[in-house]
C-alpha cells in the first residue's frame, strides 16, 4: 500500500475539476444577474427609465430617497427573501428525501397568514389589541403564526422520528390554519384587503431595516445549514444507513427544521406568502449541476435571490406604472417552470 | 483451521443474548445468543423471510430489541454513543436509494464517524477512502455520480464505503447481489482478507450457498430460530441447511470446497410453482 501523502486526493481527479469549474461559473452567473438585476431594479419603478437614468447621474434630494430608501433596499431585500426560500426549500428537499417538498410543508405559510388575520383583527376590535398589534407589526406576527404553526406540526407528529407523519400533520395544520383564517375573515370582510398583499406576496414593503432583519436571519441560517449538509448527503443513502455511519438522525432533522422554519417565517414575515420560489430553485441548481448538499445549500439561496428579484423587477415592469403582487408573477413562472418539467419527463418516458 | 485461538477467554467482538426483536405482531426472531469472535468470516444463511437481514439490522442498533441485549466489545450496544458505535460497527444494507452522489463522496461519507461535523477531513480518511476503493476495484468511478452506475458498480462502492470505516466490526447484508461471478469471488475474497489480516469480524448474509460456505463459519437460520453456529464442517455434518430449508439440501465437496448442488430430479415441494 503506498504511502498516504503519494496518494491522489480523491477529489483533484481532472473530472472533478471541470464539475468544479461548472459550479463557479454558475455561481459566477448568479452574482452577475443579481448585479444586474439591482442595478435595474434602481432604474424601474412609476417613474419613466429617463427620469430614473438622470436621477441617477445627477441626484438630487428627493430622487436619492427613492433610489437608495425605497428601490435599492426593495430589490437587495427581495433577493434575501427569495435566498431564504431557496436555502429553506433545499433543505426540505434533502430532510424529507422528496424532491417535491417545499418550504412551507410544515405549516408556515397558513400560520403565518393566521397570525397576520389576527393580528389585523386584534386591532381591529380593541384599542389595546390595536397597541400590540402595532407593536409587533405584520412582520412579527407573521412570524410567530409561522413558528406556532411548525411546532404544532412536530408536536402532532410526536417529534421528528417520522418523515410520513410529518409531513401528514403538515397538511393537516394547513388546512386546519387556513380554515380559521377563512373563519375570521368571514367574520371580518373589511379586512380582507388588507390580508390581500400579504397573501399574494409583496416585495413593496420592504425598508433598510427589513433588509437588516433579512439578511441576519439568513446568516444565522446558512452557517449551520452548509455545516450539516453532510447529513443530507448521508440521508441520500437512506435512513439507515445514515443512522449506522453515526449520525443522530433526530437531532439532525429538529436542527435542520428548525433552520427551515426560521428561514421560512423571516422571508414570509417580510414579503408574504410567495409560492414557488422555495420549490423551484432547489430544482434549476440540480437540473442545470450535479452537485452535493453543501453545494446545493450554497447555490439554492444564489438562485432563489436571483429569481425573487427578478419577479420583483418583473412586477414593477410589466403593467407599469401600476404593480402585480409578486407572488402572482413566481406563481406563473414557476408554474409554467414545472409544467415544463413534468412535459419533459412525459416525453421522455 | 485456526478454531482453537477463539476458543475460551477471548471476548466476543459482537453477541448478543435472548434476542427477540419483531415487527408489530410478528416474532421475528427470539431465543437468539451468538457469541460473534473476533478475525472470524461468518455467513447467516437460510431461507427468505427468516430473518436474516432483521439479525443484522437488530446487531446493528437499527431495531429496537423487544427482549435481550447486545453487547458490542463487551459493552452494551446502546451505551455507546453515536460516532463512537459508528467507527467500531459498520452496516450494509441490502438494497440503497440510488444518489446523485459521487462515488468518492458516497465513500467520504463512511469516515463520518471519524471526521465528524467540524473537524475538516484528514490525510488519514483520504487514505482510508482510497484503500477501500482499491480494495473493491471502484476507484477507476471514483469522480461518477452513483446514479450514472450500474447495480454491480454501485454495491462495490457501498462496500468500499463499510470497508473505508475500518470498523472491527462488519454486518453485510447481501454484499454480493448484482456482482457477477468473478467480482463475488473478489469480494469473498476481501471478506475473508478483512477477518484473517485485519482482525475484523465479518458477518455477512448470503444467498448463494457455495460462497456462504467459503466462510469461516456460518450461522444458519431456520424459521423457528437459529439451527446452528458453528464451523462449517460442524453446520455439513450436523445437516444443519436441511434442517433450516426444511427440505433436503445436497452439498458436495470438491477439492476442499463446499458446492450447492440442485436436486431437479426429486419432486417439487407442494406451495411451489404451479
Amino acid at each position: 500500500m503506498s504511502a498516504p501523502r503519494a496518494l491522489m486526493r480523491l477529489d483533484e481527479a481532472p473530472q472533478h475539476l471541470t464539475r468544479a469549474n461548472r459550479l463557479t461559473v454558475w455561481l459566477l452567473a448568479c452574482v452577475a444577474i443579481t448585479l444586474a438585476l439591482t442595478f435595474g431594479s434602481l432604474l424601474i419603478g412609476t417613474s419613466s427609465i429617463q427620469t430614473s437614468l438622470g436621477w441617477i447621474l445627477s441626484p438630487d434630494a428627493q430622487s436619492s430617497v427613492v433610489l437608495w430608501q425605497i428601490r435599492l433596499p426593495r430589490s437587495i431585500g427581495a433577493w434575501l427573501a427569495g435566498a431564504l426560500l431557496g436555502l429553506a426549500g433545499g433543505i426540505a428537499q434533502g430532510v424529507f428525501r422528496n424532491p417535491l417538498a417545499d418550504p412551507y410543508l410544515l405549516g408556515t405559510a397558513s400560520g403565518a397568514a393566521l397570525g397576520v388575520t389576527i393580528s389585523l383583527v386584534a386591532a381591529d376590535v380593541s384599542v389595546g389589541g390595536l397597541a400590540w398589534a402595532s407593536k409587533l407589526g405584520m412582520t412579527g406576527a407573521a412570524f410567530l403564526g409561522a413558528g406556532g404553526a411548525t411546532l404544532l406540526t412536530i408536536s402532532l407528529s410526536r417529534g421528528v422520528l417520522q418523515t410520513r407523519s410529518l409531513l401528514l400533520s403538515g397538511v393537516v395544520v394547513a388546512f386546519l390554519l387556513s380554515a380559521i383564517t377563512q373563519l375570521m375573515l368571514l367574520a371580518k370582510p373589511d379586512i380582507w384587503r388588507s390580508m390581500q398583499s400579504f397573501l399574494f406576496g409583496s416585495t413593496g414593503f420592504i425598508s433598510w431595516s427589513s433588509v437588516g432583519l433579512l439578511g441576519t436571519v439568513f446568516g444565522v441560517c446558512i452557517i449551520p445549514a452548509v455545516f450539516l449538509s453532510r447529513g443530507l448527503d448521508a440521508l441520500t443513502l437512506g435512513e439507515d444507513t445514515a443512522q449506522s455511519l453515526g449520525l443522530s438522525l433526530p437531532a439532525l432533522r429538529l436542527t435542520l427544521l428548525g433552520i427551515v422554519s426560521l428561514a421560512t417565517a423571516a422571508a414570509v414575515g417580510e414579503v408574504g406568502v410567495v409560492g414557488f420560489v422555495g420549490l423551484v430553485a432547489p430544482h434549476l441548481v440540480r437540473e442545470t449541476l450535479s452537485v452535493n448538499h453543501r453545494q446545493l445549500l450554497i447555490a439554492a439561496p444564489l438562485c432563489g435571490g436571483a429569481l425573487l428579484q427578478a419577479a420583483d423587477l418583473a412586477s414593477r415592469w410589466l403593467i407599469r406604472p401600476a404593480e402585480l403582487p409578486v407572488g402572482a408573477v413566481t406563481a406563473c413562472v414557476g408554474g409554467s417552470y414545472l409544467v415544463y418539467l413534468l412535459w419533459r419527463r412525459s416525453r421522455n418516458a | 483451521m485456526r478454531e482453537t485461538s477463539t476458543s475460551g477467554t477471548t471476548t466476543p467482538a459482537l453477541s448478543c443474548e435472548g434476542l427477540r426483536v419483531g415487527y408489530g405482531s410478528r416474532v421475528v426472531l427470539e431465543h437468539v445468543s451468538l457469541d460473534i469472535p473476533p478475525g472470524r468470516w461468518i455467513s447467516v444463511v437460510g431461507p427468505n423471510g427468516c430473518g436474516k437481514s432483521t439479525l443484522l439490522r437488530a446487531l446493528a442498533g437499527l431495531e429496537t430489541a423487544r427482549a435481550g441485549t447486545i453487547f458490542l466489545q463487551g459493552r452494551r450496544l446502546q451505551a455507546w454513543r453515536g460516532r463512537e458505535r459508528a467507527r467500531r460497527l459498520a452496516w450494509l444494507s441490502q438494497t440503497a436509494p440510488i444518489t446523485d452522489l459521487t462515488a468518492a463522496e458516497v465513500v467520504a461519507l463512511g469516515r463520518f464517524a471519524h471526521s465528524g461535523w467540524l473537524a475538516h477531513r484528514q490525510a488519514d480518511d483520504d487514505a482510508a477512502a482510497h484503500r477501500a476503493m482499491t480494495a473493491t476495484g471502484s476507484l477507476a468511478w471514483a469522480t461518477r455520480r452513483l446514479s450514472t452506475l450500474s447495480g454491480g458498480e454501485r454495491q462495490r462502492v457501498h462496500l468500499a464505503r463499510v470497508l473505508a470505516v475500518e470498523a472491527s466490526v462488519l454486518l453485510l447484508d447481501e454484499p454480493t447481489t448484482h456482482l457477477d461471478p468473478p467480482h463475488q469471488e473478489d469480494v469473498a475474497r476481501l471478506l475473508r482478507d478483512q477477518a484473517q489480516r485485519c482482525g475484523v469480524s465479518v458477518v455477512s448474509a448470503i444467498h448463494d450457498l457455495s460462497l456462504a460456505l467459503t466462510a469461516d463459519r456460518v450461522i444458519v437460520l431456520g424459521h423457528s430460530g437459529v439451527v446452528g453456529h458453528g464451523t462449517v464442517r460442524e453446520a455439513l455434518e450436523g445437516d444443519w441447511l436441511s434442517v433450516a430449508f426444511e427440505t433436503q439440501v445436497n452439498i458436495v465437496e470438491h477439492e476442499g470446497v463446499h458446492l450447492w448442488r440442485p436436486a431437479l430430479d426429486i419432486p417439487m415441494r407442494q406451495g411451489i410453482g404451479q
